[in-house]
């Protein structure tokens, strides 16, 4: 195992942020680490990066434990942070030659213009980072994070900000490398995790809701339905529509009511007779299969309650 | 900590920061030795350098808190604290390469004055008239003080994000650690019982008795020692913030 999490927990004063946290990483594989925000996913990394103290539990990475040998660890791991603090005043390759000196990487030269040309910074490797585009940015923190070659990848939120183009090639990038490293990534973006992961860690609330490879969790999944209906009525009481057989969940998203319902149930007809009943009129209803987005939604249950 | 130290140094000459202590700090002492009537070693008819000696301490109390309020606030401010200590290097490794950082640009910005020196030295009558053994004693007094102003310096650092008030603490500490014992010492209610004890404590009465050309071991232990607590009160902040 390249990563193994045994019960990480992390409280700050009363509150929990992580939670018992338990799930392990294979070599060469890339994890999908997914949950709304504030889900403690970014504490969590930041545990495994030796940043921040557990307060209960451990976590091993290429068979270093984070509390005993944190400096190894250290080694071990390439880490971009959420917002990707970088020495702004600094120039690209100046940057990189510092990274290079603290992990005192032999032949730094030769080391750094070949990650200057994976991570596609050939144009800009002589400008300050504080001039760079976001999309650039990233790059550079890609780059720090992979000049030493390391045998884990942590990456919180890369596509973050980023436009369609930067996130396309960002993307690729991340492919590339997951074929020779351990990736975990997080993103709150599910059909990028789609994309790109091997496996999914769905996180809610500092605690594990999911723990499957991609292609399970949408099968297991993929008999539910969901059926979108949208009122002319601004403010509908929604206590009648829960009461109807089959109905798991309501959600209101953008004006629009999503309900999620068990496999075999078609519970239009009654949604329509409970609309009528309420003196409500629908202007548009329609029925579909679960996507990945409602999986994501259901585990992580972000209901409102109108 | 080399790279640490060699990052540090590059930021110093690579912005304007490095340039304008050593030349604020050159002026300053410059002006008071050579220009003001009241302090001019040309107007004194004495070949003495107290006038470096007793001034410098006060420029050091604006200069070395400028200096040092970047090396942990800014760090922090831009959450590039996260990426240091991400990476394998040990928070002794990190404060060391930033302290001698910081107290090499001090001592770049302390040593053309030996210049002043030499001028003094050629300019005596006879030449070579001054007493270079006081002299050597209060440099190396300027070196252990600007090391101390350069820990607590870095000590207020740690404590915000801001480098404002990293700068105002870190003067006011150093003000505090040099003078105010002095002071405080000199009131009636210690008068002939804790004064000197108190005065002991100061930065001052330390850098005062080296001054004079007597180098005495326990004035330089009290120098290392204020140095090694505020390092390691430094690092002992760095450490909880987790």
């Amino acid at each position: 195992m390249s990563v193994i999490v045994q019960g990480l927990s992390k409280e700050y004063g009363s509150q929990t942020v992580v939670d018992q946290l338990s799930f392990e990483v294979r070599p060469g594989e890339i994890l999908g680490f997914l949950g709304p925000n504030g889900a403690g996913k970014t504490t969590t990394m930041k545990m495994l990066c030796c940043y921040t103290q557990p307060t209960a539990g451990t976590a091993t990475v290429a068979g270093y434990d984070i509390q005993t040998s944190p400096l190894m660890v250290r080694k071990q791991i390439g880490y971009l942070p959420e917002h990707n603090p970088l020495y702004e005043e600094m120039y690209v390759k100046e940057f990189l030659q510092f990274v290079a000196s603290i992990h005192k990487i032999e032949n730094k030269a030769n080391r750094i213009s070949e990650v200057i040309e994976l991570t596609g910074l050939g144009q800009e490797q002589n400008k300050i980072i504080g001039t760079l585009s976001k999309g650039y940015r990233q790059r550079v923190g890609l780059a720090q994070a992979i000049i030493h070659d390391p045998k884990v990848l942590i990456l919180d939120e890369p596509t973050s900000g980023l436009d369609m183009n930067q996130l396309i090639d960002i993307r690729h990038l991340i492919r590339e490398l997951g074929k020779e490293k351990t990736v975990i990534f997080s993103s709150h973006i599910m059909q990028e995790v789609q994309a790109l992961c091997d496996r999914v860690v769905i996180i809610n609330k500092g605690e594990l809701v999911a723990d499957e490879s991609i292609e399970k969790l949408s099968k297991r999944m993929s008999g539910d339905q969901v059926i979108y209906v949208e009122f002319a009525q601004s403010n509908v009481s929604l206590l009648p529509f829960k009461m109807i057989k089959g109905v798991e969940e309501v959600i209101l998203e953008n004006g629009v009511y999503i309900f999620s319902a068990a496999h075999d149930a078609d519970i239009r007809k009654e949604i329509f007779e409970t609309a009528v009943s309420q003196g409500l009129t629908i202007i548009e209803m329609h029925k579909d299969k679960a996507s990945i987005e409602d999986i994501f939604r259901k585990l992580t249950k972000s209901v409102i309650d109108a | 900590m080399l790279s640490i130290f060699r990052k540090e140094i590059h930021t110093f000459f690579s912005s304007l920061i490095g340039y304008i202590v050593i030349s604020v700090f050159l002026i300053s002492i410059g002006l008071f030795m050579w220009v003001f009537a009241d302090t001019s070693v040309l107007d004194y008819n004495f070949a003495t350098m107290d006038q470096l000696f007793s001034i410098a301490p006060l420029v050091f109390l604006f200069l070395i808190p400028a200096v040092t309020m970047r090396s942990f606030a800014e760090e922090k401010a831009n959450g590039t604290i996260e990426f240091l200590y991400t990476k394998p290097l040990t928070t002794i490794q990190i404060i060391g390469g930033k302290f001698f950082a910081n107290f090499t640009l001090v001592i770049f910005a302390l040593l053309p004055t030996l210049i002043y020196y030499y001028s003094i030295y050629q300019l005596g009558s006879p030449v070579g008239n001054l007493d270079s053994g006081a002299i050597v004693g209060s440099y190396i007094g300027l070196f252990f003080l600007s090391g101390a102003f350069v820990s607590i310096g870095m000590f207020a650092s740690t404590l915000t994000n801001n480098q404002i008030v990293a700068f105002i603490l870190g003067a006011f500490l150093c003000f505090f650690f040099h003078w105010a014992f002095t002071y405080v010492a000199r009131l009636p209610i210690f008068t002939t019982t804790l004064d000197l004890f108190i005065q002991k404590i100061g930065i001052n009465y330390h850098y005062g008795s080296i001054s004079k050309g007597l180098i005495d071991t326990r004035d330089i232990m009290y120098f290392i020692s204020v140095i090694f607590v505020f390092l390691y009160a430094t690092i002992t902040v760095m450490d909880t913030r987790k």
